[in-house]
């Protein structure tokens, strides 16, 4: 439940989906609370995907529950459709339309646009709306959707890595309108692999993992679970640091006259505990690095045996 | 050597591709046209037991323009080959001509406007490679289906000569075809458009030979098409082997276009280079029904035009009809068929009935862009923007429905138009726009099949095709192979009614509407249950 009571506008759990002995979503869970911008991470083929269609109500699951805006995805997909709006991941456009035309199309579809809206995010994303849409790459024709998806002004926006194609300007102009939709009490929900722009733009994440969700969370609490990398120059090696149970992988090297480099991952847990330590000998100069997203996907994904991967990416 | 590689290298890792991909399709096109072929041939010494039954046979065939603008003149009416094959010289050619063009389509322009060619040509690829392979795929598929063909006829104890002529002028229009499709391919930006220029390019090809064959005064009109070609080598009569090179040469010649064409292009591009379009959308393009109809417009159009011209040139030649029956059987089957009048009718009727099968195949030519639509993304687009999967079909389908009663209505009213300007009777344009229109109800079963297949799953949607050329064959050649009425009733077009000039059974009709009617709504049906994508 969102925090004044409404329900979240996306809400999903247990949810399954088969292709025929294939398990793409195998008991995914996913709440996106009201005005938050929700990451949604995963590897190819991971089943972040399926799981929007299954939200667009292009697939039905075969159990599990999904909610969106409150409604069945399924059953109410039309008056759910008015309040969405959605980019694919891989958009293909009308080669006999152009890209103003597709864009006036689909507004009308949902009920009519904003004319200054839709001229403003033309001229903003640089888009020429004249061509046609066979003549335009990947990058423009990601930009014919974001326009017609913002200019839509819905309540909720699902966006299938919607920037894969574009150039950094325009991956800027990208956030700063994900940003206003946000401040507007609007809600994304992002699907990307681009785990800068997820940094940016996120309040909170989901990572998913063979149709399972495995991690979801701010990202301030999702650091709080994984490992800080220290770096300390000390006078003495601090005894007793190699058995806090708190510490991992930790390595040390003499520097210079008499004292020591040490090296060590940390659980957020220990944190205070080890540094104390460590001051307690000497400082000579101490880094810390907090846990990237990065570090987050990696931890979850590099376990994966080898053969999973592949199966995985061919899905 | 490598001088003269330059710009193929790597056709053969291309063509081995193409096979491998086809190495399903490929086979079973083959198996069912010999099939077809052999059953016809052993088929034809039980229902032509003598020497005489062949001969009146031959000569009822030779004698009725209708029968030879569908099937073409018999040139030996005492050979069993040439009467138990007559059905298929042309006929099966037109087949075999849609199988090597889709297929060069398929390896070429298809591959380049999925893209898939870009990531082709980045590797040690010649530029000439792709169309190449494409072309050698049909090449190779032409030859086995030729060759297969004059084995299965030679297994049927056929002579030797006649089954090679056969298979050969087999081989020979799949290559010539495959070269038009190839010319199609570059001058086309899709593959979709591409298919419909090798459709139309088949249906003028048979068109020329059947008025060339049905009217002697224009019989010169059965030279200038490859499928004329076909007829004039004269598998089974007295072989003419130097027809063969008009064949093979054209495919050199047609092929070459395509090669001269495709070097003045960018990849991915067709021949007319893209101008600027509308910056908004006019006020009109604001519903599924009206993109249906923008989408088809351009299309629409030209098919009309064909079908205005095949109208009039039908109507026009209809006059003729009767002034070569000068032989004994042919003004016993005058007579027969209730004088000069009823002679015209039948001529009529059995021109009128292509238009059927030519509004059936436009409809499922419509149809089949929901197939397209939803497996490049755009109608999940245009579903999450609000639009029902329903609307979204309906708007498609209605788009084909409404668009093969405008075809045929064109077809019937200059066809009517060209014969009543010749006999001052304005009962025949109605008689004859009422001849075009029956055909609709059966093409809207074709279309009904469409729609169920492409509910139940968008690879099923060819299903409208394999039906229209089961239908076909089923209709055409059912009768000459004694199939029971089961089967033969099977086919909506065994329904329609032969008009000008029969009783129209109201029964019939009002079936074929409610039978179409109720395939549409069952397809769906189907599709508001079925995943997408």
């Amino acid at each position: 439940m969102g925090s004044n009571g409404q329900p979240a506008p996306v809400l999903i759990s247990g949810l399954r989906k088969t292709f025929g002995t294939t398990a793409a979503l195998d008991g995914l869970d996913l709440e996106v609370s009201r005005g938050e911008v929700h990451g949604f991470l995963g590897p190819n083929g991971s089943g972040k995907s399926t799981a929007i269609r299954v939200l667009l109500g292009l697939l039905r699951a075969d159990s599990g529950t999904a909610l969106l805006l409150g409604g069945d995805p399924w059953r109410d997909a039309v008056s759910i459709h008015s309040r969405i709006a959605y980019v694919p991941d891989d958009v293909s456009l009308w080669p006999e339309l152009t890209g103003g035309e597709v864009i006036d199309l689909l507004g009308r579809l949902r009920g009519g646009i904003s004319r200054v809206r839709r001229n403003d995010l033309i001229e903003r994303f640089e888009l020429d709306p004249t061509k046609k849409g066979r003549a335009y790459s990947r990058g423009t024709r990601q930009k014919v959707a974001l326009v017609a998806a913002f200019a839509s002004e819905a309540e909720l926006l699902l966006l299938d890595e919607p920037t894969a194609g574009l150039d950094p300007l325009k991956e800027q102009v990208f956030r700063d309108l994900v940003r206003a939709e946000s401040e507007n009490g609007r809600t994304v929900l992002l699907s990307s692999h681009i785990l800068s722009e997820v940094e940016a733009l996120c309040d909170r994440v989901t990572i998913i993992r063979e149709g399972k969700t495995v991690e979801t969370g701010s990202l301030h609490e999702l650091r709080h679970f994984t490992r800080t990398l220290i770096t300390a120059e000390v006078k003495s090696f601090p005894l007793g640091l190699e058995n806090l149970s708190g510490v991992h992988d930790l390595v040390v090297e003499p520097v210079g006259a008499g004292g020591e480099r040490i090296q060590c991952q940390v659980d957020a847990s220990s944190l205070g505990e080890t540094l104390s330590l460590i001051t307690s000998v000497g400082v000579l100069s101490l880094t810390s690095q907090p846990p990237t997203l990065e570090d987050l996907f990696l931890r979850h994904y590099a376990t994966l045996p080898n053969d999973l991967v592949e199966s995985q990416e061919t899905l | 050597m490598s001088r003269d590689l330059r710009g193929f290298e790597g056709t053969g890792t291309l063509l081995r591709l193409s096979l491998r991909r086809d190495r399903i399709r490929i086979p079973i096109w083959i198996s069912l046209l010999v099939t077809i072929v052999y059953v016809s041939s052993r088929a034809v010494a039980d229902i032509y037991p003598t020497q005489a039954s062949r001969l009146a046979a031959a000569n009822a065939i030779n004698d009725s323009s209708a029968l030879l603008a569908m099937f073409g003149r018999i040139y030996d009416p005492t050979s069993i080959g040439a009467i138990g094959l007559v059905k298929l010289i042309a006929f099966g050619a037109a087949g075999v001509a849609v199988l090597s063009g889709l297929i060069t389509i398929r390896h070429s322009r298809a591959e380049e406007e999925s893209g898939r060619l870009d990531l082709i040509g980045a590797a040690v690829v010649g530029r000439k490679s792709a169309l190449t392979a494409a072309l050698l795929t049909s090449v190779v598929t032409s030859l086995a289906l030729g060759f297969m063909a004059s084995l299965a006829l030679m297994a049927a104890e056929l002579p030797v000569s006649g089954s090679l002529a056969f298979g050969a002028a087999w081989a020979g229009a799949g290559m010539a075809f495959a070269g038009i499709a190839a010319v199609a391919a570059q001058i086309s930006r899709s593959s979709r458009s591409a298919t419909g220029l090798l459709a139309g390019s088949i249906g003028v090809a048979y068109l020329l030979r059947a008025l060339g064959d049905s009217t002697q005064r224009i019989g010169w009109l059965t030279w200038v098409t490859p499928l004329g070609w076909v007829h004039h080598i004269q598998p089974f009569a007295s072989e003419k082997w130097w027809v063969l090179a008009l064949l093979f040469g054209f495919s050199l010649i047609t092929a070459g276009v395509a090669f001269a064409l495709a070097s003045r292009r960018d990849l991915g591009a067709g021949l007319l280079a893209d101008m600027p379009g509308p910056e908004k959308a006019g006020t009109a393009l604001s519903t599924p029904l009206a993109l249906a109809w923008r989408l088809e417009r351009t299309s629409f159009i030209a098919w009309t035009a064909a079908f205005v011209i095949l109208g009039s040139v039908v109507g026009g030649v209809a006059g003729n009809v009767g002034e070569f029956l000068n032989t004994e059987t042919g003004r016993q089957m005058m007579e027969l068929l209730g004088g000069e009048k009823g002679l015209v009718n039948a001529y009529l009727a059995a021109e009128l009935s292509f238009v059927g099968i030519f509004i059936a195949a436009y409809g499922v030519h419509v149809v089949l862009r929901l197939k397209s639509e939803e497996s490049l993304l755009r109608a999940e687009l245009l579903f999450s923007y609000g639009v029902t999967r329903m609307r979204w079909a309906a708007s498609q389908i209605a788009v084909a429905l409404v668009g093969t009663v405008v075809l045929a209505a064109s077809a019937g009213v200059s066809a009517g138009i060209a014969r009543s300007y010749q006999t001052r009777e304005s009962a025949d344009f109605i008689a004859i726009l009422g001849g075009a229109l029956i055909q609709l109800p059966a093409a809207w079963v074709v279309i009904g099949l469409c729609v169920v297949g492409y509910g139940l799953s968008a690879r099923l949607a060819n299903l409208g095709w394999s039906a229209l050329v089961l239908f076909l064959l089923i209709t055409e050649v059912g009768a000459l192979l004694k199939l029971p009425h089961g089967v033969i009733d099977l086919s909506p077009f065994s329904h329609t009614p032969k008009l000008p000039g029969s009783a129209v059974s109201i029964e019939a009709v009002v079936i074929l509407v409610v039978t179409g009617a109720s395939l549409v709504a069952l397809g769906l049906e189907f599709l508001s249950r079925r995943d997408i994508g």
